[in-house]
Protein backbone atom coordinates (compact mmCIF):
# COMPACT_ATOMS: atom_id res chain seq x y z
CA UNK A 1 0.00 0.00 0.00
CA UNK A 2 1.74 3.49 -0.65
CA UNK A 3 2.40 5.87 2.55
CA UNK A 4 -0.13 8.57 2.31
CA UNK A 5 1.21 11.29 1.28
CA UNK A 6 2.33 14.95 3.75
CA UNK A 7 -1.49 16.39 2.12
CA UNK A 8 -3.95 13.48 2.64
CA UNK A 9 -2.21 13.31 6.25
CA UNK A 10 -3.19 17.54 6.36
CA UNK A 11 -6.59 16.43 5.93
CA UNK A 12 -7.02 13.76 8.28
CA UNK A 13 -5.27 15.65 10.99
CA UNK A 14 -7.42 18.74 10.27
CA UNK A 15 -10.55 16.32 10.70
CA UNK A 16 -9.67 15.65 13.78
CA UNK A 17 -9.25 19.46 14.74
CA UNK A 18 -12.48 20.26 13.66
CA UNK A 19 -13.83 17.60 15.88
CA UNK A 20 -12.34 18.48 18.42
CA UNK A 21 -12.94 22.86 18.24
CA UNK A 22 -16.86 22.26 17.70
CA UNK A 23 -16.97 20.04 20.67
CA UNK A 24 -14.90 23.09 22.42
CA UNK A 25 -16.98 25.71 20.81
CA UNK A 26 -20.25 24.31 21.42
CA UNK A 27 -19.57 23.75 25.10
CA UNK A 28 -18.03 27.24 25.64
CA UNK A 29 -20.82 29.03 23.93
CA UNK A 30 -23.11 27.22 26.20
CA UNK A 31 -25.37 26.20 23.25
CA UNK A 32 -25.44 22.57 24.02
CA UNK A 33 -25.84 21.24 27.76
CA UNK A 34 -23.47 20.21 30.11
CA UNK A 35 -25.08 16.99 30.87
CA UNK A 36 -25.35 16.10 27.10
CA UNK A 37 -21.58 16.94 26.26
CA UNK A 38 -19.27 18.38 28.82
CA UNK A 39 -16.53 20.99 28.37
CA UNK A 40 -13.34 19.45 26.93
CA UNK A 41 -11.06 20.75 30.39
CA UNK A 42 -13.94 18.57 32.32
CA UNK A 43 -13.87 15.47 30.57
CA UNK A 44 -10.25 16.01 30.64
CA UNK A 45 -9.95 16.13 34.79
CA UNK A 46 -12.59 13.63 35.00
CA UNK A 47 -10.64 11.00 33.39
CA UNK A 48 -7.33 12.36 35.24
CA UNK A 49 -9.29 10.98 38.20
CA UNK A 50 -10.28 8.24 36.52
CA UNK A 51 -7.00 6.55 35.71
CA UNK A 52 -5.95 7.25 39.48
CA UNK A 53 -8.43 4.46 40.46
CA UNK A 54 -7.62 0.87 40.63
CA UNK A 55 -11.16 0.14 39.43
CA UNK A 56 -10.15 1.90 36.54
CA UNK A 57 -7.17 -0.23 35.74
CA UNK A 58 -9.45 -3.41 36.61
CA UNK A 59 -12.00 -2.40 34.27
CA UNK A 60 -9.61 -2.21 31.03
CA UNK A 61 -8.05 -5.55 32.09
CA UNK A 62 -11.22 -7.18 32.18
CA UNK A 63 -12.24 -6.12 28.82
CA UNK A 64 -8.96 -6.73 27.50
CA UNK A 65 -8.85 -10.13 28.48
CA UNK A 66 -12.21 -10.61 27.59
CA UNK A 67 -11.15 -9.29 23.77
CA UNK A 68 -8.19 -11.39 23.51
CA UNK A 69 -9.97 -14.67 24.41
CA UNK A 70 -12.89 -13.74 21.83
CA UNK A 71 -10.20 -13.26 19.23
CA UNK A 72 -8.03 -15.78 19.97
CA UNK A 73 -11.35 -18.01 19.47
CA UNK A 74 -12.10 -16.91 16.33
CA UNK A 75 -8.91 -17.33 14.81
CA UNK A 76 -8.60 -20.39 15.49
CA UNK A 77 -12.00 -21.37 14.42
CA UNK A 78 -12.29 -19.28 11.65
CA UNK A 79 -8.75 -19.84 10.16
CA UNK A 80 -9.49 -23.95 10.73
CA UNK A 81 -12.77 -23.68 9.56
CA UNK A 82 -12.04 -21.78 6.26
CA UNK A 83 -8.75 -23.85 5.65
CA UNK A 84 -10.74 -26.74 5.67
CA UNK A 85 -13.98 -25.26 3.56
CA UNK A 86 -11.26 -24.14 0.53
CA UNK A 87 -9.93 -28.01 1.01
CA UNK A 88 -12.86 -28.78 -1.45
CA UNK A 89 -13.93 -26.96 -4.45
CA UNK A 90 -17.76 -28.35 -3.78
CA UNK A 91 -17.47 -27.68 -0.05
CA UNK A 92 -16.55 -23.59 -0.93
CA UNK A 93 -18.95 -23.23 -3.33
CA UNK A 94 -22.18 -25.00 -0.97
CA UNK A 95 -20.06 -23.28 2.60
CA UNK A 96 -19.22 -20.24 1.35
CA UNK A 97 -22.51 -18.69 0.81
CA UNK A 98 -23.61 -19.69 4.02
CA UNK A 99 -20.97 -17.95 5.97
CA UNK A 100 -21.34 -14.96 3.73
CA UNK A 101 -25.29 -15.18 5.25
CA UNK A 102 -24.63 -15.88 8.19
CA UNK A 103 -22.35 -12.69 8.71
CA UNK A 104 -25.51 -10.98 7.49
CA UNK A 105 -27.73 -11.58 10.10
CA UNK A 106 -27.70 -8.96 13.45
CA UNK A 107 -25.98 -11.23 15.83
CA UNK A 108 -26.78 -8.70 18.40
CA UNK A 109 -30.53 -10.06 18.28
CA UNK A 110 -29.17 -13.56 20.13
CA UNK A 111 -27.28 -11.38 23.00
CA UNK A 112 -29.86 -12.54 25.33
CA UNK A 113 -29.23 -16.00 24.62
CA UNK A 114 -25.56 -15.67 24.93
CA UNK A 115 -26.20 -13.83 28.35
CA UNK A 116 -28.54 -17.17 28.83
CA UNK A 117 -26.03 -19.42 28.08
CA UNK A 118 -23.21 -18.50 29.42
CA UNK A 119 -24.00 -15.82 32.27
CA UNK A 120 -23.69 -12.58 32.92
CA UNK A 121 -20.08 -12.66 33.81
CA UNK A 122 -17.40 -12.15 31.17
CA UNK A 123 -17.77 -15.77 29.40
CA UNK A 124 -21.62 -14.07 27.45
CA UNK A 125 -19.31 -11.87 26.17
CA UNK A 126 -16.12 -13.92 25.44
CA UNK A 127 -18.93 -16.36 23.36
CA UNK A 128 -20.77 -12.80 21.74
CA UNK A 129 -17.24 -11.66 20.29
CA UNK A 130 -16.10 -14.65 18.99
CA UNK A 131 -19.28 -15.40 17.03
CA UNK A 132 -19.10 -12.10 15.82
CA UNK A 133 -15.65 -12.02 14.54
CA UNK A 134 -15.26 -15.51 13.36
CA UNK A 135 -17.00 -14.58 10.20
CA UNK A 136 -15.30 -12.15 8.92
CA UNK A 137 -12.29 -14.42 9.84
CA UNK A 138 -13.38 -16.98 8.67
CA UNK A 139 -14.82 -15.68 5.22
CA UNK A 140 -11.20 -14.45 4.65
CA UNK A 141 -9.25 -17.38 5.10
CA UNK A 142 -11.76 -18.72 2.76
CA UNK A 143 -11.10 -15.95 0.33
CA UNK A 144 -6.78 -16.39 1.03
CA UNK A 145 -7.14 -19.87 0.48
CA UNK A 146 -9.77 -20.75 -2.70
CA UNK A 147 -7.94 -17.61 -4.91
CA UNK A 148 -4.32 -19.37 -5.10
CA UNK A 149 -3.07 -19.49 -8.50
CA UNK A 150 -3.16 -22.41 -10.13
CA UNK A 151 -0.03 -21.94 -11.72
CA UNK A 152 2.03 -21.51 -8.40
CA UNK A 153 0.52 -24.78 -7.37
CA UNK A 154 1.68 -26.35 -10.78
CA UNK A 155 5.27 -24.52 -10.48
CA UNK A 156 5.92 -26.03 -6.91
CA UNK A 157 4.61 -29.79 -7.93
CA UNK A 158 7.03 -30.05 -11.20
CA UNK A 159 9.84 -28.57 -8.42
CA UNK A 160 8.65 -31.61 -6.39
CA UNK A 161 7.33 -29.98 -3.43
CA UNK A 162 5.50 -32.38 -0.87
CA UNK A 163 2.63 -31.15 0.83
CA UNK A 164 3.94 -29.95 3.96
CA UNK A 165 6.44 -27.63 1.57
CA UNK A 166 3.51 -26.42 -0.70
CA UNK A 167 1.73 -25.53 2.44
CA UNK A 168 3.96 -23.37 3.91
CA UNK A 169 6.09 -21.67 0.75
CA UNK A 170 3.14 -21.28 -1.61
CA UNK A 171 -0.09 -21.55 0.22
CA UNK A 172 0.28 -20.08 3.33
CA UNK A 173 2.61 -16.96 1.92
CA UNK A 174 0.00 -16.83 -0.92
CA UNK A 175 -2.97 -16.31 1.51
CA UNK A 176 -1.55 -14.15 4.16
CA UNK A 177 -2.11 -10.62 2.88
CA UNK A 178 -6.18 -11.29 3.03
CA UNK A 179 -5.54 -13.38 5.92
CA UNK A 180 -4.24 -10.45 8.14
CA UNK A 181 -7.00 -8.34 6.21
CA UNK A 182 -9.79 -10.57 7.94
CA UNK A 183 -7.84 -10.76 11.33
CA UNK A 184 -7.98 -6.95 11.68
CA UNK A 185 -11.56 -6.55 10.56
CA UNK A 186 -12.14 -9.41 12.88
CA UNK A 187 -10.62 -8.09 15.81
CA UNK A 188 -12.29 -4.70 15.71
CA UNK A 189 -15.48 -6.09 15.12
CA UNK A 190 -14.18 -8.29 18.05
CA UNK A 191 -13.38 -5.47 19.98
CA UNK A 192 -17.06 -3.50 19.23
CA UNK A 193 -18.96 -6.39 19.94
CA UNK A 194 -16.87 -7.02 23.10
CA UNK A 195 -17.52 -3.62 24.44
CA UNK A 196 -21.34 -3.20 22.85
CA UNK A 197 -22.31 -6.31 25.34
CA UNK A 198 -20.42 -5.03 28.41
CA UNK A 199 -22.47 -1.83 27.97
CA UNK A 200 -25.84 -3.88 27.30
CA UNK A 201 -25.36 -6.69 29.99
CA UNK A 202 -22.22 -7.68 32.51
CA UNK A 203 -20.95 -6.67 35.79
CA UNK A 204 -17.24 -5.74 34.84
CA UNK A 205 -15.37 -4.14 32.33
CA UNK A 206 -15.38 -1.06 30.57
CA UNK A 207 -18.72 -0.69 28.89
CA UNK A 208 -20.15 -1.71 31.87
CA UNK A 209 -18.46 1.46 33.39
CA UNK A 210 -19.90 3.60 31.04
CA UNK A 211 -23.12 2.29 31.26
CA UNK A 212 -23.14 2.90 34.56
CA UNK A 213 -21.71 6.40 34.45
CA UNK A 214 -24.74 7.11 32.05
CA UNK A 215 -26.98 5.63 34.38
CA UNK A 216 -26.16 7.49 37.22
CA UNK A 217 -25.75 11.04 34.60
CA UNK A 218 -21.88 11.23 35.35
CA UNK A 219 -21.83 13.00 31.49
CA UNK A 220 -17.50 13.74 32.19
CA UNK A 221 -17.00 10.36 33.81
CA UNK A 222 -18.81 8.76 30.74
CA UNK A 223 -17.28 10.30 28.24
CA UNK A 224 -13.58 10.24 29.44
CA UNK A 225 -14.31 6.58 29.50
CA UNK A 226 -15.64 6.92 25.62
CA UNK A 227 -12.29 9.26 24.96
CA UNK A 228 -10.15 6.51 26.42
CA UNK A 229 -11.71 3.72 24.12
CA UNK A 230 -11.29 5.82 21.17
CA UNK A 231 -8.21 6.67 21.57
CA UNK A 232 -7.33 2.71 22.00
CA UNK A 233 -9.47 1.92 19.36
CA UNK A 234 -7.20 4.59 16.99
CA UNK A 235 -3.97 3.47 18.00
CA UNK A 236 -4.62 -0.19 17.74
CA UNK A 237 -6.01 0.16 14.00
CA UNK A 238 -3.08 2.23 13.51
CA UNK A 239 -0.35 -0.26 14.69
CA UNK A 240 -2.32 -3.11 13.08
CA UNK A 241 -2.47 -1.33 9.34
CA UNK A 242 1.56 -0.52 9.87
CA UNK A 243 1.55 -4.64 10.59
CA UNK A 244 -0.43 -5.53 7.85
CA UNK A 245 1.39 -3.26 5.51
CA UNK A 246 4.57 -4.53 7.21
CA UNK A 247 3.62 -7.65 5.93
CA UNK A 248 2.28 -6.60 2.58
CA UNK A 249 5.56 -5.01 1.56
CA UNK A 250 7.13 -8.08 1.72
CA UNK B 1 23.27 -47.51 -23.92
CA UNK B 2 20.34 -45.46 -25.80
CA UNK B 3 20.52 -42.41 -27.14
CA UNK B 4 17.13 -41.67 -26.20
CA UNK B 5 16.23 -40.13 -23.00
CA UNK B 6 12.30 -39.71 -23.61
CA UNK B 7 10.52 -42.20 -24.61
CA UNK B 8 6.48 -41.23 -26.00
CA UNK B 9 4.52 -44.32 -26.62
CA UNK B 10 1.18 -44.31 -28.35
CA UNK B 11 -0.08 -41.48 -25.82
CA UNK B 12 -3.35 -40.87 -25.53
CA UNK B 13 -5.31 -37.92 -23.07
CA UNK B 14 -9.12 -37.38 -23.20
CA UNK B 15 -11.10 -35.26 -21.20
CA UNK B 16 -14.53 -36.63 -19.78
CA UNK B 17 -15.74 -39.97 -20.71
CA UNK B 18 -15.23 -41.27 -24.17
CA UNK B 19 -18.84 -42.12 -24.32
CA UNK B 20 -20.51 -38.41 -23.50
CA UNK B 21 -20.19 -35.74 -26.16
CA UNK B 22 -18.75 -33.14 -24.45
CA UNK B 23 -15.54 -35.76 -23.93
CA UNK B 24 -12.62 -33.70 -25.38
CA UNK B 25 -9.64 -36.01 -27.52
CA UNK B 26 -7.01 -33.84 -26.74
CA UNK B 27 -4.50 -36.20 -27.97
CA UNK B 28 -4.52 -38.90 -30.26
CA UNK B 29 -1.91 -41.63 -30.41
CA UNK B 30 1.11 -39.59 -30.46
CA UNK B 31 4.71 -41.49 -30.39
CA UNK B 32 7.88 -39.54 -30.56
CA UNK B 33 11.71 -40.19 -29.31
CA UNK B 34 13.63 -37.83 -27.87
CA UNK B 35 17.40 -37.71 -27.87
CA UNK B 36 19.96 -36.88 -25.54
CA UNK B 37 20.68 -32.76 -25.69
CA UNK B 38 18.10 -32.61 -28.44
CA UNK B 39 16.23 -29.23 -28.59
CA UNK B 40 12.69 -30.19 -29.88
CA UNK B 41 10.03 -27.61 -29.95
CA UNK B 42 6.43 -28.88 -30.17
CA UNK B 43 4.31 -26.38 -32.75
CA UNK B 44 0.65 -25.84 -32.73
CA UNK B 45 -2.46 -24.31 -32.96
CA UNK B 46 -4.24 -23.49 -29.55
CA UNK B 47 -5.52 -26.31 -27.94
CA UNK B 48 -4.05 -28.84 -29.98
CA UNK B 49 -2.71 -30.57 -26.84
CA UNK B 50 0.96 -29.90 -26.48
CA UNK B 51 0.97 -28.33 -23.44
CA UNK B 52 -0.82 -31.45 -22.03
CA UNK B 53 1.76 -33.43 -23.81
CA UNK B 54 4.43 -31.36 -21.99
CA UNK B 55 2.66 -32.17 -18.51
CA UNK B 56 2.66 -35.80 -19.51
CA UNK B 57 6.42 -35.84 -20.16
CA UNK B 58 7.25 -34.21 -16.54
CA UNK B 59 5.02 -35.94 -15.01
CA UNK B 60 2.11 -33.32 -13.85
CA UNK B 61 -0.54 -35.48 -15.01
CA UNK B 62 -1.30 -39.21 -16.27
CA UNK B 63 -2.44 -39.96 -19.50
CA UNK B 64 -5.68 -42.14 -20.75
CA UNK B 65 -3.17 -44.28 -22.41
CA UNK B 66 -0.30 -44.74 -23.23
CA UNK B 67 3.29 -44.16 -21.87
CA UNK B 68 6.10 -42.13 -22.15
CA UNK B 69 9.71 -43.31 -19.99
CA UNK B 70 12.46 -40.63 -19.02
CA UNK B 71 15.59 -42.26 -19.43
CA UNK B 72 13.95 -45.06 -18.98
CA UNK B 73 12.17 -44.94 -16.08
CA UNK B 74 8.44 -45.02 -16.49
CA UNK B 75 7.01 -41.50 -15.73
CA UNK B 76 3.37 -42.20 -14.44
CA UNK B 77 1.93 -38.89 -13.39
CA UNK B 78 4.60 -38.60 -11.26
CA UNK B 79 6.95 -35.14 -11.11
CA UNK B 80 10.90 -36.00 -11.32
CA UNK B 81 12.10 -32.97 -10.66
CA UNK B 82 15.87 -34.27 -10.22
CA UNK B 83 15.82 -34.96 -13.73
CA UNK B 84 13.42 -33.04 -15.10
CA UNK B 85 12.58 -29.33 -14.27
CA UNK B 86 10.29 -27.08 -16.43
CA UNK B 87 10.18 -23.44 -17.04
CA UNK B 88 6.43 -22.05 -17.20
CA UNK B 89 5.48 -18.50 -18.10
CA UNK B 90 7.66 -15.83 -16.11
CA UNK B 91 4.15 -15.49 -13.68
CA UNK B 92 5.09 -18.79 -11.78
CA UNK B 93 7.95 -16.75 -9.83
CA UNK B 94 6.28 -16.89 -6.55
CA UNK B 95 5.76 -13.17 -5.34
CA UNK B 96 5.82 -12.97 -1.93
CA UNK B 97 9.67 -14.54 -2.53
CA UNK B 98 12.60 -12.49 -3.45
CA UNK B 99 14.33 -13.53 -6.77
CA UNK B 100 17.62 -15.56 -4.29
CA UNK B 101 14.48 -16.69 -2.31
CA UNK B 102 12.95 -17.94 -5.56
CA UNK B 103 15.92 -20.04 -6.05
CA UNK B 104 16.37 -21.21 -2.72
CA UNK B 105 12.90 -22.56 -2.36
CA UNK B 106 12.86 -24.34 -5.46
CA UNK B 107 16.30 -26.23 -4.65
CA UNK B 108 14.63 -26.92 -1.26
CA UNK B 109 12.35 -28.63 -3.07
CA UNK B 110 14.08 -30.33 -5.25
CA UNK B 111 15.94 -31.69 -2.49
CA UNK B 112 19.54 -30.16 -3.15
CA UNK B 113 21.60 -29.27 0.09
CA UNK B 114 21.16 -26.00 1.50
CA UNK B 115 25.13 -25.33 1.21
CA UNK B 116 24.51 -24.87 -2.10
CA UNK B 117 21.49 -23.14 -2.28
CA UNK B 118 23.71 -19.67 -2.72
CA UNK B 119 26.11 -20.35 -5.04
CA UNK B 120 24.09 -22.50 -7.88
CA UNK B 121 21.47 -19.51 -7.53
CA UNK B 122 24.05 -16.80 -8.19
CA UNK B 123 25.91 -18.88 -10.66
CA UNK B 124 22.62 -19.40 -12.76
CA UNK B 125 21.61 -15.40 -11.81
CA UNK B 126 25.08 -14.83 -13.46
CA UNK B 127 24.51 -16.72 -16.59
CA UNK B 128 21.16 -14.96 -17.56
CA UNK B 129 22.90 -11.37 -16.31
CA UNK B 130 20.66 -10.73 -13.19
CA UNK B 131 23.06 -11.05 -10.47
CA UNK B 132 22.35 -7.95 -9.37
CA UNK B 133 18.84 -8.11 -9.00
CA UNK B 134 19.06 -10.89 -6.45
CA UNK B 135 17.55 -9.33 -3.77
CA UNK B 136 14.74 -7.89 -5.72
CA UNK B 137 10.80 -8.65 -5.52
CA UNK B 138 9.40 -10.22 -8.91
CA UNK B 139 7.28 -7.17 -9.57
CA UNK B 140 10.09 -5.04 -9.25
CA UNK B 141 11.64 -6.22 -12.26
CA UNK B 142 10.21 -5.55 -16.26
CA UNK B 143 8.42 -8.65 -17.22
CA UNK B 144 11.49 -9.76 -19.76
CA UNK B 145 13.87 -9.49 -16.46
CA UNK B 146 11.40 -11.73 -14.82
CA UNK B 147 11.31 -14.25 -17.71
CA UNK B 148 15.20 -14.26 -17.39
CA UNK B 149 15.19 -15.02 -13.70
CA UNK B 150 12.47 -17.56 -14.79
CA UNK B 151 14.64 -19.03 -16.69
CA UNK B 152 17.91 -19.17 -14.07
CA UNK B 153 15.18 -20.86 -11.91
CA UNK B 154 14.86 -23.48 -14.12
CA UNK B 155 18.79 -23.98 -15.09
CA UNK B 156 19.80 -23.77 -11.59
CA UNK B 157 18.20 -26.87 -10.62
CA UNK B 158 21.06 -28.26 -13.15
CA UNK B 159 18.51 -31.17 -14.48
CA UNK B 160 19.32 -33.11 -17.81
CA UNK B 161 15.94 -32.66 -19.30
CA UNK B 162 14.34 -28.51 -19.44
CA UNK B 163 10.96 -28.72 -20.29
CA UNK B 164 9.74 -25.36 -21.44
CA UNK B 165 6.35 -24.38 -21.46
CA UNK B 166 5.73 -21.18 -23.66
CA UNK B 167 8.02 -19.43 -21.75
CA UNK B 168 7.72 -16.61 -23.81
CA UNK B 169 4.11 -15.90 -24.34
CA UNK B 170 3.30 -12.69 -22.23
CA UNK B 171 6.77 -10.93 -23.99
CA UNK B 172 6.89 -8.80 -26.78
CA UNK B 173 8.33 -9.60 -29.88
CA UNK B 174 11.51 -8.14 -29.17
CA UNK B 175 12.36 -8.96 -25.97
CA UNK B 176 11.06 -12.34 -26.94
CA UNK B 177 13.81 -12.57 -29.43
CA UNK B 178 16.85 -11.83 -27.36
CA UNK B 179 15.90 -14.27 -24.89
CA UNK B 180 15.63 -16.87 -27.48
CA UNK B 181 19.17 -15.71 -28.55
CA UNK B 182 20.47 -15.60 -25.25
CA UNK B 183 18.78 -18.53 -24.32
CA UNK B 184 20.24 -20.58 -27.41
CA UNK B 185 23.52 -19.59 -26.11
CA UNK B 186 23.14 -20.67 -22.50
CA UNK B 187 21.77 -24.22 -23.81
CA UNK B 188 24.89 -24.98 -26.10
CA UNK B 189 27.16 -24.90 -23.11
CA UNK B 190 24.89 -27.11 -20.78
CA UNK B 191 24.20 -29.55 -23.77
CA UNK B 192 20.97 -30.11 -21.58
CA UNK B 193 17.62 -31.69 -23.53
CA UNK B 194 14.83 -29.85 -24.18
CA UNK B 195 11.24 -30.05 -24.91
CA UNK B 196 9.93 -26.34 -25.99
CA UNK B 197 6.06 -25.65 -25.96
CA UNK B 198 5.60 -22.97 -28.47
CA UNK B 199 3.15 -21.12 -31.39
CA UNK B 200 5.79 -19.14 -32.46
CA UNK B 201 7.15 -19.94 -35.58
CA UNK B 202 9.88 -18.05 -35.41
CA UNK B 203 11.10 -18.85 -32.52
CA UNK B 204 10.26 -22.42 -33.26
CA UNK B 205 12.72 -22.01 -36.18
CA UNK B 206 15.76 -20.37 -34.12
CA UNK B 207 15.58 -22.56 -31.00
CA UNK B 208 15.06 -26.30 -32.72
CA UNK B 209 17.05 -29.22 -33.63
CA UNK B 210 13.42 -30.75 -34.67
CA UNK B 211 10.62 -29.15 -34.89
CA UNK B 212 7.23 -31.55 -34.27
CA UNK B 213 4.11 -29.71 -36.24
CA UNK B 214 1.20 -30.61 -34.43
CA UNK B 215 -2.29 -31.14 -35.69
CA UNK B 216 -5.40 -29.48 -34.70
CA UNK B 217 -7.64 -31.25 -31.99
CA UNK B 218 -7.28 -33.98 -31.83
CA UNK B 219 -3.34 -33.45 -31.46
CA UNK B 220 -1.30 -36.00 -33.66
CA UNK B 221 2.30 -35.46 -34.91
CA UNK B 222 1.62 -33.98 -38.48
CA UNK B 223 5.13 -33.75 -39.71
CA UNK B 224 9.03 -33.59 -38.22
CA UNK B 225 11.37 -30.66 -39.50
CA UNK B 226 14.58 -30.94 -38.87
CA UNK B 227 16.47 -27.70 -38.38
CA UNK B 228 20.87 -28.24 -39.40
CA UNK B 229 22.14 -25.50 -37.86
CA UNK B 230 24.50 -26.10 -35.23
CA UNK B 231 24.03 -24.07 -31.64
CA UNK B 232 24.17 -21.99 -30.42
CA UNK B 233 22.94 -19.85 -33.22
CA UNK B 234 23.90 -16.29 -34.07
CA UNK B 235 20.98 -13.70 -34.45
CA UNK B 236 22.86 -13.72 -38.27
CA UNK B 237 20.40 -16.85 -38.76
CA UNK B 238 17.25 -15.43 -38.71
CA UNK B 239 18.63 -13.23 -41.91
CA UNK B 240 19.67 -16.56 -43.93
CA UNK B 241 17.05 -17.51 -46.84
CA UNK B 242 16.84 -20.85 -44.70
CA UNK B 243 15.60 -19.58 -42.00
CA UNK B 244 12.87 -17.90 -43.76
CA UNK B 245 12.08 -21.02 -46.08
CA UNK B 246 11.95 -23.18 -42.93
CA UNK B 247 9.52 -20.71 -41.27
CA UNK B 248 7.38 -20.59 -44.49
CA UNK B 249 7.25 -24.22 -44.64
CA UNK B 250 5.98 -24.74 -41.12
CA UNK B 251 3.21 -22.09 -41.79
CA UNK B 252 2.28 -23.61 -44.77
CA UNK B 253 1.85 -26.80 -42.45
CA UNK B 254 0.00 -25.09 -39.56
CA UNK B 255 -2.13 -23.45 -41.60
CA UNK B 256 -5.18 -25.89 -42.22
CA UNK B 257 -4.72 -26.66 -38.43
CA UNK B 258 -4.92 -23.18 -38.12
CA UNK B 259 -8.23 -22.86 -39.69
CA UNK B 260 -9.91 -26.34 -38.38
CA UNK B 261 -9.29 -24.57 -34.64
CA UNK B 262 -10.44 -21.57 -35.70
CA UNK B 263 -13.96 -23.20 -37.63
CA UNK B 264 -14.49 -24.94 -34.60
CA UNK B 265 -14.36 -21.58 -32.35
CA UNK B 266 -16.91 -19.82 -34.45
CA UNK B 267 -20.75 -20.23 -36.12
CA UNK B 268 -20.39 -23.28 -38.68
CA UNK B 269 -20.39 -21.56 -41.87
CA UNK B 270 -23.31 -22.38 -44.55
CA UNK B 271 -23.16 -25.66 -46.70
CA UNK B 272 -22.10 -25.61 -50.26
CA UNK B 273 -24.91 -27.06 -52.10
CA UNK B 274 -23.94 -29.88 -53.31
CA UNK B 275 -20.79 -30.27 -51.86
Amino acid sequence: MERPSFATRSVQIGFLAVVAGAWFLATESGSISALFLPKPATVYASFMRLVQTASFWSAVLVTLTTILKAFAIAIIAGILVGYAVTRSKLATQVIEPVISGLFTVPITLFFPMFILFFGIGTGSKVAYGATYAFFPIALNTIAAFATMEERYLRAARSMGAGRFDTFRHVLLPGALPVLITGMRIGFFICFASVLGGETISSVAGIGRNIAHAAELMESARMYAWIVFVIATSVTLNLLVYAFENHIRSR
Amino acid sequence: MSDTVISINNITQRYGAADQPDAVLALDDVSLDIRRGEFVCLLGPSGCGKSTLLNIVGGLFKPTSGTCTVNGRLVDGEPHPDKVAFVFQESTLFPWYTVIENFRIALKFQGIAQAEWDDRAMRALKAVGMASFASHYPEQLSVGMRQRVNMARGICVETEILLMDEPFAALDEQTRMVLGEDLSQLLAATGKTIVFVTHSLAEAVFLSDRIVVMTARPGRIKTIINVNEPHPRSPDFMLEPRFSELRNECYALLRDEIRATMAAQRDPQPQIAGA
